[in-house]
């Protein structure tokens, strides 16, 4: 059935969402219809049908899903959409592989403007092209007032890995490097100042972006030299190194010096007593590489706009204890541990 | 980054390390208690221990106001966010503190408790205006430091008329615990290290200045060097100790004094004074009650106090008997020496005070420096 058929133009300057945009009627099929198809606009969700038949290239499938929840829902640098097309395209990609089709599943809360919405998915379509993938299918649900924090996204993406590539976190060497693409923390102190209505001199933008192209360049670089590579999303550096040592029984040696860190999220996370290397990235990854290939795989890094900050900022060690080890600007030597529960800022 | 970066410059750093290895004598050993829990967390994660000579030795004391809370404290928060017509307002990192059951503030919540993570006391008083109809409650925790800006929220607390709206006042006082570490009747008990000096707090300072701790200084003998956070500040003051331990004073002497005084901040001062009293005496986590140790309201802020308003009753509970915090607090144990640490007590699942907040002595050194254990083990 098309658009123009359905009664009522979605007011989309001063609109709400209500309970019958998620009631499976007439105003559902027009939210979905008029708002989402507009702003993904593809031949798999034109043809609208419940599910997506679609075309895979050889090799491997590699099939990941993600949930956002973030608050707030607009942020210096991104919204919630861009944030969820991202993360989902870098989850795909942090298995080396090509992203190619994305789900969407919204859960709004009844009230939600629609101008927000309007915002939002166009930002996620803009982010897909952008990226050369498709949000080939999805789902709309609403719920009374009071029973999401406005809005909530989950999007599962697929791709296709290539045949020889097999990366992974038991695959981890002594020896091995740890590269990281860019600057740390700038996602979580974006969205950490945003929450705490501070101004700073500098305005700290969310790094979120689609990695899949800079990863692209590395496996051209590297090939199957790189042994493991991950995005630090929430928990950051910290957690993810952390995950890493315990699924390969190695530790890791850091150099603090090595670490980028803006100086204006270093001065947030002073401010806030936060520390940068647990807070989360939307748009940097970390790989660890063949010692051999180390420089090469950096040097492609280098090459590319999301790159051109990488560091090689430590090494994979044996240690029985899996501990995540990190020599201080000071010649002092410190654990970098798991956060406990949620990183919360200090009295004082 | 400014204001800061000057602050940490290694080179500096090493310098004042060879100066500290140069100027301690290696007959001598040196112990020196920081008091503030913001220097033992920076200790640890600057890795400042190891720029140390092994005859200079960091004694983490109890200065961290999360820590210090006693269970029973938790216990009253907890039970007052039970309350269907209350608001409780807290400051983030008090919301994983176990009272006596092992129940937090964290999982009151979960459970249907309407409690607020606020960042300032001025969130507070938001609340409280946008919900006129609730009873919202502000569990002020923390030493000199955070007494100011408690009082400021009353008064204007009082200017706006605000009704329902009371404080949970847990402010205690620095001078107070200082002087019941080195004397105590605990004592008799788990013993007292000897402590050759004291790194002195620093934004505790900026408020009372460096006089109130003359007193102790000469009382007991100890050098007082007052420090600011960062490494370089920490070095330098250690440096300082050093020095009057060789030459046998025992003054106050000022490395922080970008930001502070010999009064502190009188206006400060005076709004502490006006709004609140000393209580005969506090319990504190790991030391048990001290003497003129916490504040409460004065009679004229009566109605905004929420132990008044809401007729709530102190039950002082008994910690785990298996729990070192007592000794770790002054001195006499280190984190390792307490069967509990990183067994069942991790900063996960918290026992013991001092792994209770990030800058406890425990959390400090599980998070940051446990490695040390097994190199130690090894050699």
């Amino acid at each position: 059935m098309r658009a123009t058929a359905y009664q009522r133009k979605l007011d989309v300057k001063n609109g709400r969402i209500d309970l019958s945009h998620g009631a499976g009627g007439r105003a559902m099929a027009q939210l979905i219809s008029g708002l989402f198809h507009e702003a993904f606009g593809n031949e798999w969700l034109a043809r609208g049908n419940d599910q997506a038949a679609f075309d895979v290239g050889a090799g491997r499938m590699v099939m990941t899903t993600d949930g956002y929840v973030v608050s707030p829902l607009f942020f210096p640098g991104g919204n919630i959409g861009s944030l969820a097309v991202h993360g989902t395209i870098n989850d795909v990609a942090m298995g080396g592989a090509r992203p190619l089709y994305l789900s969407a599943s919204f859960i709004i809360e009844e009230g939600f403007r629609f101008s927000d919405l309007k915002t939002i998915a166009d930002s996620m379509g803009e982010a897909a092209r952008a990226a050369g993938v498709y949000i080939i299918t999805g789902d709309t649900k609403v719920v009374e007032r009071g029973k999401a924090d406005g809005l909530f996204i989950s999007t599962t993406g697929v791709g296709v890995l290539a045949d020889g590539l097999d990366l992974s976190a038991e695959k981890a060497r002594v020896g091995d490097r740890v590269l990281v693409s860019g600057s740390l923390g700038d996602h979580g102190t974006a969205i950490m100042s945003r929450r705490q209505n501070l101004a700073f001199e500098t305005e700290i933008v969310s790094d979120s972006a689609a990695l899949h192209d800079l990863v692209a360049l590395m496996v051209a670089a590297g090939g199957s030299s790189i042994r493991v590579m991950r995005d630090p999303t929430r928990g950051g550096l910290a957690a993810m190194l952390n995950e890493i040592a315990h699924q390969s029984g190695l530790g890791f040696r850091l150099q603090e010096e090595a670490i980028p860190v803006k100086p204006a999220v270093a001065a947030a996370c002073e401010l806030l007593g936060l520390d940068p290397l647990h807070v989360a990235n939307e748009g940097k990854l970390v790989a660890i590489v063949a010692p051999d290939m180390a420089d090469a795989v950096l040097a492609a890094m280098k090459a590319h706009p999301l790159g051109c900050d990488a560091a090689d900022i430590g090494e994979a060690v044996a240690d029985n204890h899996q501990f995540v080890q990190m020599s201080t600007g000071f010649g002092g030597g410190r654990i970098v541990d798991w956060l406990a529960g949620e990183q919360l800022p200090r009295i004082c | 980054m400014k204001y800061a970066d000057e602050f940490r410059d290694k080179t500096i750093a090493r310098g004042l390390a060879r100066a500290i290895g140069a100027e301690a004598e290696s007959q001598s050993e040196y112990r020196f208690m920081e008091f503030c829990g913001g220097h033992t967390h920076a200790i640890s994660r600057y890795g400042l221990e190891d720029m140390l000579p092994a005859n200079v030795r960091m004694i983490h004391g109890p200065g961290c106001p999360v820590c210090v809370l006693p269970a029973s404290r938790i216990d009253m928060a907890i039970r007052l966010a039970e309350r269907p017509e209350v608001t409780l307002c807290v400051y983030g990192d008090l919301m994983r503190v176990p009272g006596s059951q092992g129940k937090s503030l964290l999982t009151a919540k979960a459970f249907g408790a309407d409690i607020r993570m606020v960042y300032s006391t001025l969130d507070a008083i938001r609340i409280a205006e946008q919900a006129p109809n609730r009873e919202v409650v502000f569990f002020a925790i923390g030493f000199e430091t955070t007494t100011p800006p408690t009082a400021v929220m009353i008064r204007l607390a009082e200017k706006k008329w605000l009704k329902s709206f009371s404080v949970f006042c847990n402010h205690v006082l620095t001078p107070s615990a200082m002087h019941s570490i080195l004397e105590s009747p605990d004592i008799r008990n788990i013993g007292r290290v000897e402590v050759d000096g004291f790194l002195g707090p620093a934004h505790v300072s900026a408020i009372i200045g460096t006089e109130p701790y003359e007193v102790l200084a000469q009382q007991f003998g100890k050098p007082i060097v007052i420090a600011g956070f960062e490494p370089l500040d920490m070095m330098q003051a250690i440096l300082m100790l050093v020095r009057q331990v060789n030459e046998g004073r025992h003054e106050v002497e000022n490395q922080y004094s970008r930001a502070v005084t010999r009064k502190g901040n009188r206006r400060a001062q005076e709004e502490v004074s006006d709004i609140f009293e000393l209580r005969d005496q506090f319990e504190w986590r790991g030391l048990g009650l001290v003497p003129h140790s916490g504040l409460k309201l004065k009679q004229a802020y009566a109605q905004f106090d929420a132990e008044m308003r809401f007729a709530m009753h102190e039950v002082r509970v008994a910690d785990n008997p298996a729990c070192e915090c007592g000794a770790i607090l002054r001195g006499v144990k280190r984190p390792v020496d307490c069967e509990l640490f990183g067994t069942v007590c991790t900063p996960e699942i918290p026992t013991g005070s001092c792994m209770v907040s990030s800058e406890g002595a425990c959390a400090a050194h599980w998070t940051y420096g446990r490695f040390r254990d097994y190199q130690l083990r090894r050699a």
